[in-house]
């Protein structure tokens, strides 16, 4: 890729969602602007290493988008006055309408932060599926192009532009207006927004070694438009409670594999290594959050922040961790919220308390032949000096996963006779 | 991907810088934080309200500044960004910025990538784990 070629598309991940946003508005109609914007794009891709970066290249593209849109009402006028000809009638409504785009004006910079809201909302719409907000929201409002969110989601480039073409014309069927949620539906609709954003942040950490660099760079991708709602919705607990807990996660990312590229548990990680600056940010979210009241993901984000707090696992406030984990159970309650917090009670209160609370959810529907379960057992009864029993438990959690990574972990722990601490999370 | 920005004057024009640059450079501050972008950014002082430690042939001296044989720095900020591209695009539109509104001011910025948590390979064949 060229250099100009690079730069125009950086100056496009900076532009694109104030670009559609801002002609979303104008026009009223989300999926034509979504293409105005592209071939505004595609025309600075084709000019600009020929003729040169404009000066402001931001205006340039707001200018070019405007000039293709008027390019375009020109033409539909044409086919209208065409049409009363043929009629013989003159049409007055549209011409009396005036141009629309003569309203566009560089300086509407006060409706900016508006109108990506409005963007980001439209996105992550409800009428369309899951896949598509997601690849809608990577586009539009984070810049990126097509190829690059199928090399990071490994699926065809087709099936990306399919989905997203599939989602404008959903929304243009639908009729779905380019505005703000009401007051009652926004609780639902922002849940929708933060699923996406978590969604694509989660495609990135959970991408593992050899994967193409786009992969783990959605981390980022999310974190940037988690900040971005943070400064759209600051009123909004929830928002600084997911961006905490991305912070805090990704503050961990550089110290979960081993030499080998062998995973490590949050017990055998170096936290030394953990990124302080993601810490750093991540409580102050987890600050904001908790003084507004704080949610679901504020609890997730509380609870890596008392690791993140932690200069080791038994230094950890394991009491405050379960009882977060409580809180957790009542607001989204969930299987693996429950092992989870099994395991926080065995730290704080002792195994055998913990080892109690994990035989209750051997019958689980949802955690029957679940590997985690088996072994966090097995570490309880390793504590307990039942070693018999704990061996046989971590052969089962070795038997059950089908990750070879995680298996050979589970058989290391089950030849390893040294009581382990077990595997917490988030 | 993470970048550092060091700004650096070569030379300035003995007035103070203009009031518009100090309103345009913060308007630029604040879209770059609202974009997700920029992570921290501050001002410096002059050397001369600082001090070098040098370690020379085992002995460590510290001599206050001002360090006459350098360029001065002027400012720091701390880029989350996509590609080294993006980081380039923020430094290009604070420098217009100098060059649009203290004419005489001529510096460099420097773009340094931080070793940041995408330059540490993810568990091989790891499981969408929590940890």
């Amino acid at each position: 890729m060229s250099d100009t070629h690079a730069a125009v598309e950086a100056v496009w991940r900076i532009e694109s969602g104030r670009l559609v946003a801002m002609l979303a508005r104008i026009t009223g109609d989300f999926a034509g602007a979504e293409d105005l914007a592209q071939d505004a794009l595609e025309r600075a891709l084709t000019q600009w290493p020929t003729h040169g970066i404009p000066q402001h290249p931001a205006s340039w593209l707001m200018a070019t988008a405007k000039h293709i849109a008027v390019d375009r009402y020109r033409r539909q006028l044409n086919l209208v006055d065409k049409l009363a000809a043929i009629a013989h009638e003159p049409i007055t409504a549209l011409s009396t309408e005036g141009d629309p785009m003569a309203t566009v004006d560089d300086g509407l910079a006060a409706s900016v932060p508006d109108d990506l809201l409005r963007l980001i909302f439209t996105a992550c719409h409800p009428a369309l599926s899951l896949d598509s907000q997601v690849a809608l929201t990577l586009r539009t409002v984070a810049g990126l192009r097509t190829p690059e969110i199928a090399r990071a989601f490994l699926v065809p480039e087709a099936t990306i532009g399919q989905r997203i073409s599939r989602a404008k014309r959903t929304l243009t069927d639908k009729q779905v207006r380019f505005e703000l949620p009401s007051a009652l539906d926004l609780p639902s609709r922002l849940g929708a927004v933060l699923a996406v954003i978590y969604l694509v942040f989660n495609e990135g950490y959970s991408a593992t070694a050899g994967d193409d660099w786009t992969r783990p760079a959605l981390c980022h991708d999310a974190l940037r438009l988690g900040r971005v709602l943070a400064r759209l919705q600051p009123d909004e607990p929830e928002v600084h409670g997911l961006l905490a807990l991305m912070e805090l996660q990704a503050s961990r990312i550089p110290a979960r594999s081993g030499p080998a590229g062998e995973q490590l548990l949050l017990a055998d990680q170096n936290r030394r290594r953990w990124d302080r600056l993601h810490i750093r940010r991540g409580l102050t979210a987890l600050q904001a959050a908790e003084t507004l009241g704080g949610g679901p993901y504020t609890v997730q984000a509380a609870i890596a922040a008392c690791h993140a707090r932690a200069p080791g696992i038994d230094a950890t406030d394991w009491a405050r961790v379960s009882a977060l984990y409580t809180v957790l159970s009542y607001l989204s309650p969930s299987a693996v919220v429950s092992l989870n917090k099994a395991v926080a009670v065995g730290m704080a209160d002792g195994p055998e308390r913990g080892l109690a609370l994990a035989d209750e959810l051997q019958t689980h529907p949802a955690l029957v032949a679940y590997p985690a379960l088996s072994a966090v057992r097995a570490t309880f009864l390793r504590q307990l000096g039942r070693p018999d029993e704990a061996r046989a438990a971590f052969q089962q959690a070795a038997d059950l996963t089908s990750n070879v990574s995680q298996r050979a972990i589970y058989q290391r722990q089950r030849d390893n006779p040294a009581p382990h601490v077990p595997k917490a999370a988030p | 991907m993470r970048y550092l920005v060091l700004l650096k004057a070569a030379s300035a024009p003995s007035s103070p810088p203009p009031e518009d640059l100090m309103a345009a450079i913060m308007a630029l501050g604040e879209e770059a934080t609202s974009a997700g972008a920029l992570l921290d950014t501050q001002g410096l002082l002059p050397s001369a309200a600082g001090t070098r430690v040098t370690l020379s042939a085992g002995s460590l001296t510290a001599s206050d500044g001002p360090f006459t044989e350098s360029k001065e720095l002027i400012s720091y900020a701390i880029y989350d960004v996509r590609s080294k591209q993006d980081a380039v695009e923020w430094t290009n539109r604070f420098m217009k910025v100098h060059r649009d509104m203290w004419p005489g001011w001529d510096g460099e910025a420097d773009i340094l990538r931080v070793f940041g948590t995408e330059d540490f390979p993810a568990p091989g064949n790891a499981p969408a784990a929590s940890e």
